[in-house]
């Protein structure tokens, strides 16, 4: 599993590629699908989302606040997100995955991973 | 400029309060204008001396690093609050910042507003951290510069001029889905810190979080905070300051006060007015009016705490 961050300026395809060169793969692939979740007004959208094993998930902030994703097994953390930054995170095994954002608690989401 | 307790949405908010010439004064005592006697501080001279004079001032939500709309300057209202506090004709002893210190715990942030803090002329400074300043993974850019005084655990008290100090921390033990919360190590330490301690002696507590749920569906509170106010309720004058959601909400319980400051930042909406506790756009000559600071005296007459809130346009 790896994760990335990006700044506001680079989007899903840049963060894909950062997975990329920093998988130590030396055969060039295709940058995998990510899948999206919008964090906006103080919410994971969509809240619950189904992918593949081997997918990757993108959450972009679109709120004025920062906020987080934060695995609820400590699997992976984004720390603070600004406006317009993003995380990406790959999710190799199939599973239920809650996290929270840490700043504030109350947004929840799950990717459920087949 | 001080607040107008004539507007009659705040009537119905305030229990009790008294005008005087600093500007509008809530007297923090159970029921209406009822006095709180201090305790027999064990410096009674110390205690007498201070009496007129501001004890603490309580500063919020600095939010450094911010720099949207809401306010592109939160560099700027901070140097002015501070300018406000240095101002004043009688130097508080002590300054309490109630957390959201940076907005995105950043160590520049922290730098800057460490810069900005030590322009303040009252030099003693006890914080608690808010959610805003313990984003970073291993959370060590809060305690690196303010853990000392609680051995990084986030809570400790002091005593000042016969008066207990209690910092507390309500944002390290996020629960997915909850609202803030103390832990039980918090709790047991309480206990032991409150343990043979005189019920005439006046308690502050401060942490960033409300200490009482203010609204749940934006997690305005405190889960586990029933266990500590419990602790509380046997002592005869207590004063809850707490910061987070940017702007005042009160709530008086007996000998019981409970406070909110408003932030240096910028101000939130209502509880329930839009989608969420985020950053709320105000005019900018109205932005003033809604940033500012929380100060606690000791009164002679008749001998009590009491809180005024000023802001800084």
């Amino acid at each position: 599993m790896s994760s990335a961050r990006t700044p506001s300026a680079l989007g899903p395809i840049a963060a894909a590629a950062l997975w990329l060169i920093g998988s130590g793969g030396t055969s060039w692939a295709a940058p995998p699908e990510s899948k999206q979740i919008i964090v906006r007004d103080f919410m994971f959208q969509p809240m619950s989302l189904t992918i593949p094993a081997g997918a990757s998930v993108t959450w972009t902030n679109r709120d004025d606040e920062p906020h987080s994703v934060k695995s609820d097994t400590a699997l992976f953390a984004s720390g603070a997100l600004d406006t317009n930054e993003s995380y990406s995170f790959r999710f190799d095994k199939p599973g239920a995955y809650h996290f929270t954002c840490s700043i504030h608690p109350r947004m929840v989401g799950t990717i459920i991973v087949q | 400029m001080p607040d107008d307790p004539t507007i009659p949405s705040r009537r119905n908010a305030l229990k009790c309060l008294a005008y005087g010439s600093a500007g509008t004064l809530f007297v923090l005592a159970g029921g209406v204008f009822t006095p709180v006697d201090l305790a027999q501080a064990s410096n009674e001279e110390e205690g007498a001396r201070r009496v007129g004079k501001p004890l603490f001032v309580q500063i919020s939500d600095t939010h450094i690093g911010f720099n949207k709309e809401a306010n592109p300057d939160v560099n700027g209202t901070l140097a002015q609050t501070i300018a406000l506090v240095n101002g004043m004709a009688e130097q508080p002893a002590l300054i309490i910042h109630t957390g959201d210190i940076t907005h995105l715990s950043k160590p520049s942030e922290f730098d800057l507003a460490q810069q900005l803090l030590g322009q303040l002329r009252a030099s003693e400074l006890h914080t608690v951290p808010g959610e805003h300043d313990t984003t970073d993974p291993s959370v060590s850019e809060y305690f690196s510069r303010f853990g000392r005084a609680s051995n990084n655990r986030g809570y400790y008290s002091f005593d000042h001029a016969g008066v207990h100090f209690m910092a507390l921390v309500n944002v390290l033990q996020f629960k997915p889905g909850g609202l803030g919360t103390l832990g039980a190590e918090q709790l047991a330490w309480v206990t032991e810190d409150l343990k043979g301690r005189s019920s005439s002696t006046p308690i502050v507590v401060f942490a960033h979080m409300p200490l009482w749920t203010i609204y749940e569906p934006w997690g305005w509170g405190t889960g586990d905070a029933d266990q500590l106010v419990s602790q509380l309720r046997r002592f005869g004058s207590v004063t809850v300051l707490n910061g987070h959601i940017h702007q005042i909400v009160q709530k008086v319980e007996g000998h019981m006060t409970f406070h909110t400051a408003r932030s240096t930042a910028y101000p939130q909406p209502t509880a329930g007015v839009g989608t969420g506790p985020g950053p709320l756009k105000v005019p900018p000559e109205s932005l003033p009016r809604m940033l500012g600071i929380s100060s606690v005296s000791v009164l002679a007459h008749p001998r009590s705490l009491a809180l005024t809130d000023t802001t800084i346009g």
